[in-house]
C-alpha cells in the first residue's frame, strides 16, 4: 500500500504541492516568512524562529523514530564534512542576515508581498545556486571532502542499546530550553 | 467560543502550535512521500533550468547538474506549494501587502528600494551559493537534518545561526 502511493508517478507531485502548501500556510501564520521576525531572532531579541524550529524537530524525532522503529520509514540523512558543513553553512549564514530570510521563508514572504524577498531572495539564491554549480567540480576537487564524516548521526556515534535512550534527553533538553526561553520573557 | 473561522484569519499562531505542525508534516512527508522536508535543491534545479533555457541542453552535462537534475520533481513542487499556502495564510489574515522595503530596514538605512534590493541581492546570493555547498539549508539541515540527529546537520544549523547573527549585529546592533 505505501509503496504504491510512494512510487505513484500520479499522486506524489499532488502530494508535494499539498504538503507544500501546509509547510507554507504555517511558516506564515507563525510569522517567519517576516524580516523583521528573522532579524529579531538573530539579534536574539525575539525567539520565535527557534521555538517553532526545535518544537518542529522534537516532535518531528519523536515521530519519525517511532515510524522508523516500526520500519515503516527510512531516514534520509545527507553526508557532512569539515569542508562542506562549516564553510558553506556560514557563507549561508552571512546571506541569511543580509537578506533577512531563508529560503523556504523567502517564498513564503512572498507570499505576503514583499518584493524584497522576490527580488534579493528568489532571484539571488537561485543565481547564488548557479554560481555553485559553476564552482562545484573546483570545490569538489579541494575542499568539499576534507574532514569527511559522513551521514552519521548522535545515535551511531553514543550506541546505545536503544536509540531511545538518546532521543528521550535530547527532547528533555530541548523542552527545558523552551522552558528557560519562555521564563526569561524571550 | 472561538470559531474556525477566526483561526484561519488569526495573522499569528503560537509558535509551538506552528511547530507541532511542521513536526507532523515532517512524520507525513517520511511516511507516504519517503521525503523529508527541504527547500534549496529545488532553487539549484530553478537555476539548471533557466542556465538551461538561455545555454542550451549542454548545461545538464555540468557535474552538479548531473547529481542534482534540472527537472521539476516532488521537492520543486513542494516550494510551489509553499509559495501558494502562505499566500493563502496571508491573504486570510488581510496581511497581504506589496512592499519593497522592511519597515525594520527602513527605519535603520532609509525607505530607498535601491540600497535595500542590493543588499537583499548579495544576501541571496550568499544563501544559495552557502546552501547548495552545506547540502542543505534551514529546512534540510534546520528542521529534517537536525530532527534525524544527523551530526553534519546540526553542525549546519549551527553555522547558520551563527553566521547570520554576526551579521544582524553589525548592521543593527548600535541601535
Amino acid at each position: 500500500m505505501l509503496d504504491r502511493i510512494r512510487g505513484s508517478r500520479r499522486s506524489q507531485p499532488v502530494l508535494g504541492l499539498v504538503f507544500g502548501f501546509c509547510f507554507g500556510f504555517l511558516l506564515q501564520k507563525g510569522g517567519v516568512c517576516r524580516y523583521e521576525i528573522i532579524m529579531r531572532q538573530l539579534l536574539l531579541e525575539d525567539f520565535t524562529v527557534l521555538k517553532i524550529i526545535f518544537t518542529a524537530v522534537i516532535t518531528g524525532m519523536v515521530g519519525v523514530y517511532a515510524m522508523r522503529g516500526a520500519g515503516w520509514v527510512t531516514l534520509h540523512k545527507k553526508p557532512g564534512s569539515l569542508g562542506a558543513s562549516v564553510p558553506g553553512p556560514l557563507v549561508f549564514g552571512v546571506g541569511f542576515g543580509l537578506l533577512g530570510y531563508c529560503p523556504g521563508t523567502a517564498v513564503g514572504a512572498v507570499g505576503h508581498g514583499a518584493l524584497d524577498a522576490l527580488v534579493g531572495g528568489v532571484v539571488g539564491i537561485m543565481t547564488g545556486a548557479g554560481l555553485y554549480a559553476a564552482a562545484f567540480p573546483w570545490l569538489r576537487e579541494r575542499i568539499l571532502d576534507v574532514g569527511d564524516f559522513g551521514d552519521r548521526t548522535l545515535i551511531d556515534v553514543l550506541r546505545p542499546r536503544s536509540s531511545w535512550m538518546v532521543i528521550a534527553p535530547t527532547v528533555t533538553i530541548i523542552i527545558a530550553g523552551l522552558w528557560v526561553l519562555e521564563r526569561s520573557g524571550l | 467560543m472561538i470559531e474556525v473561522t477566526d483561526v484561519l484569519t488569526d495573522p499569528r499562531w503560537s509558535p509551538y502550535l506552528v511547530g507541532l505542525g511542521i513536526g507532523v508534516l515532517s512524520w507525513l512527508t517520511f511516511l507516504i512521500s519517503d521525503h523529508p522536508l527541504g527547500v534549496s535543491t529545488a532553487f539549484a534545479r530553478s537555476a539548471g533550468m533557466v542556465e538551461r533555457g538561455v545555454r542550451g541542453p549542454e548545461v545538464a552535462k555540468k557535474p552538479y547538474y548531473q547529481e542534482h537534475p534540472p527537472t521539476i520533481d516532488w521537492e520543486w513542487l513542494l516550494v510551489v506549494g509553499l509559495f501558494l499556502g502562505a499566500l493563502v495564510a496571508a491573504w486570510l489574515s488581510g496581511t497581504v501587502r506589496w512592499v519593497w522595503v522592511p519597515d525594520m530596514w527602513a527605519e535603520r538605512f532609509g525607505a530607498g528600494a535601491g540600497g535595500r534590493l542590493a543588499v537583499a541581492l548579495v544576501g541571496g546570493i550568499c544563501v544559495g551559493f552557502g546552501a547548495r555547498w552545506g547540502r542543505g539549508c534551514t529546512s534540510g539541515h534546520g528542521i529534517s537534518g537536525v530532527l534525524q540527529l544527523v551530526l553534519g546537520s546540526w553542525l549546519a544549523a549551527f553555522c547558520f545561526f551563527a553566521g547570520g547573527v554576526v551579521v544582524a549585529f553589525i548592521l543593527y546592533g548600535a541601535s
